[in-house]
């Protein structure tokens, strides 16, 4: 059990960055960007090639992370500058970058099996030899603090950029174009920089995935703009979104939180296929809780004074 | 300050919605006027600031800032020599964001923004200086989102937004027209304070007869995009509601016997 929870930990942490890429653009920019299905099998094609390629596995890390740059640049560009809608602007490059992902990788899957990864350097740590003898997964460790020291950085200079004089008019964007023209700043670009951040993210994720389960696939991305949506939105009514910082820290939470709850319904039995299912309709009531909220306060409310409302509206004609 | 020449705008052209929003509009400003601007509906009041500020482009004339003409700059690069408030209070903030860092974002008008932190500890100062002078106890609400003022409190900080950096031209569309009478002249006094303190050039639409004469040193009408009275000095200063309703009833009078003639 305790490995499941490690293992479910251990992965919650590398789709935390992942989350955190979707969270600028459905919360900071208010777009529902899907290119991120896309992205993420970018970033793994990416990060795999270079890996199985003899490169080292940080650097090929970051160039997920320059190719994901460059996927949210396309869909920037043709939501701003073509005019295509957001939701539109996404499901194009998603559904182009299927064949780039292909054409990255050279056929639809590579094998990450007895290379050198990221998480490699860390499990031939010293103390590892005394978790394993524990019955300890070390792998699971070394993913746990890589993925640790990884949405760390990630969490740091997110507060930071969004800190700044441009990613305070990114986040005004998001809120009110209108006021951000007014103000002198041009939307487009705000938009642009802001998918290109949030792609870069979601690739660099992508490539930490791929190392974990040892493959990159390229379907490996379908359903992950839900996977994020979960995490977001678990993330903030578990853990709350009261500043800037709680934000990010909700994020990470609820992706770990989404991937404890997974790997318990699967330990329980549920069917693996059923998975995704399970992820949607988690996620449709997550996002409709405030209609339930509404609908219960009325619905309370005409409990507790059916009475005078009948006598009140008595009809006298 | 402001000259507009021969300005047209036409909506939906070649289509049974086309409208002539602005008829040839010329117009022009001397630094420190401070016009009111009145009309009926679909007189091209807004659609006047609209053009001034470049939501889109005009289909013909010039349009010139302080000098400068900047009929072809996009609405974000006019930004620089404009400060402008909306008749929606919630067109003129970032709701999600608090109001130290709509200043801030304000404070920036036409500079690039960098990668500097948003907001300084001086700023933080002049900011609270600032809202104290608006008297909505907002000085001690500097994290406050800004979501959480009434509308009143949020036409106030856009005001002190707008004219944070001295705009060359004050434009102010309805900006008082969804709030409660009192508010809405609490809001006026505000904008008339500033735009004598800071000696701005200033354009004011408004639908209350009452304010435009009130306020500003020249009064003009608008009717099917072209100005047709534009009042001031003396002239201003004294006019009453009724004369003019007067005068506008000479001019419409005039319109309409024009009409009938065409009709005959």
């Amino acid at each position: 059990m305790l490995n499941i929870i490690l293992g479910a930990i251990s992965l919650g942490l590398l789709w935390a960055v992942m989350t955190m890429g979707v969270y600028i653009t459905y919360r900071l920019l208010d777009i529902a960007d899907l290119s991120v299905e896309g992205t993420l099998v970018t970033g793994a094609a990416m990060g795999a090639v270079w890996i199985t390629g003899g490169g080292n596995p940080w650097i090929g890390t970051f160039m997920a992370l320059l190719a994901g740059l460059l996927c949210g640049l396309v869909t920037g560009l043709l939501h701003t500058k073509l005019k295509i809608p957001a939701l539109l602007s996404g499901i194009l490059t998603m559904i182009a970058l299927y064949s780039v992902n292909l054409r990255i990788m050279g056929k639809a899957n590579i094998t990450l099996l007895q290379v050198e990864t990221v998480f490699s350097p860390i499990e031939r740590l010293p103390f590892m030899q005394g978790l394993a003898e524990q019955g300890i997964i070390t792998k699971n460790v070394a993913i746990l603090l890589t993925g640790l020291l990884v949405v760390i950085i990630v969490s740091v200079f997110l507060y930071w950029f969004f800190g700044t004089e441009l990613g305070s008019a990114i986040r005004a964007t998001g809120n009110n174009q209108q006021m951000v023209r007014a103000q002198g700043v041009n939307t487009d670009t705000m938009i642009l920089l802001g998918l290109m951040l949030s792609n870069g993210l979601v690739a660099m994720s992508g490539a930490l995935i791929a190392q974990n389960q040892s493959y990159s696939d390229v379907q490996m991305g379908t359903g992950s703009i839900v996977i994020g949506l979960a995490s977001v939105i678990i993330g903030e009514v578990l853990f709350g979104t009261k500043s800037f910082w709680r934000c990010l820290l909700s994020m990470s939470l609820g992706a770990i939180t989404y991937r404890i709850i997974i790997a318990l319904v699967l330990k329980a039995g549920m069917n693996a296929n059923d998975l995704k299912l399970f992820t949607a309709i988690t996620v449709a009531i997550c996002l409709a809780l405030p209609q339930f909220k509404a609908y219960w306060q009325t619905l309370k409310k005409s409990m507790q004074a059916p009475a005078k409302g009948g006598d009140g509206n008595a009809p006298t004609a | 300050m402001l000259q507009l020449h021969n300005v047209h705008k036409t909506f939906n052209a070649n289509s049974v919605n086309e409208k002539h929003a602005l008829n040839g509009l010329n117009l022009h400003l001397n630094a420190g006027d401070f016009a009111t601007v009145i009309g009926g509906n679909g007189a091209g009041k807004s659609t006047m600031l609209n053009a001034i500020s470049g939501v889109w482009p005009i289909d013909q004339g010039q349009i010139l800032i302080d000098g400068e003409n900047v009929t072809k700059l996009p609405e974000y690069k006019r930004a620089t020599y404009l400060g402008r408030v909306f008749q929606d209070p919630m067109l003129g903030t970032a709701t999600n964001m608090e109001i130290q860092e709509n200043l801030a974002l304000a404070l920036r008008r036409g500079k690039r923004r960098t990668l500097r932190w948003r907001i300084t500890h001086q700023e933080r100062d002049q900011y609270r200086e600032l809202l104290k002078t608006l008297d909505l106890g907002l000085e001690n609400r500097l994290t406050s989102k800004v979501g959480l003022l009434s509308g009143g409190q949020r036409q106030a900080l856009t005001l002190l937004m707008a004219t944070l950096t001295r705009p060359k031209l004050l434009l102010l569309d309805e900006h008082t027209a969804a709030l409660d009478p009192k508010t809405a002249a609490k809001v006026l006094e505000i904008s008339d304070r500033i735009i004598a303190e800071n000696q701005l050039t200033a354009l004011m639409v408004t639908q209350n007869l009452r304010d435009a004469i009130k306020h500003g040193n020249r009064l003009i009408m608008l009717k099917d995009g072209q100005i047709i009275l534009d009042i001031s000095g003396e002239e201003k200063k004294n006019l009453t509601v009724e004369n003019l309703l007067a005068k506008f009833a000479v001019v419409a009078g005039e319109e309409l016997a024009n009409d009938r003639m065409l009709l005959s």
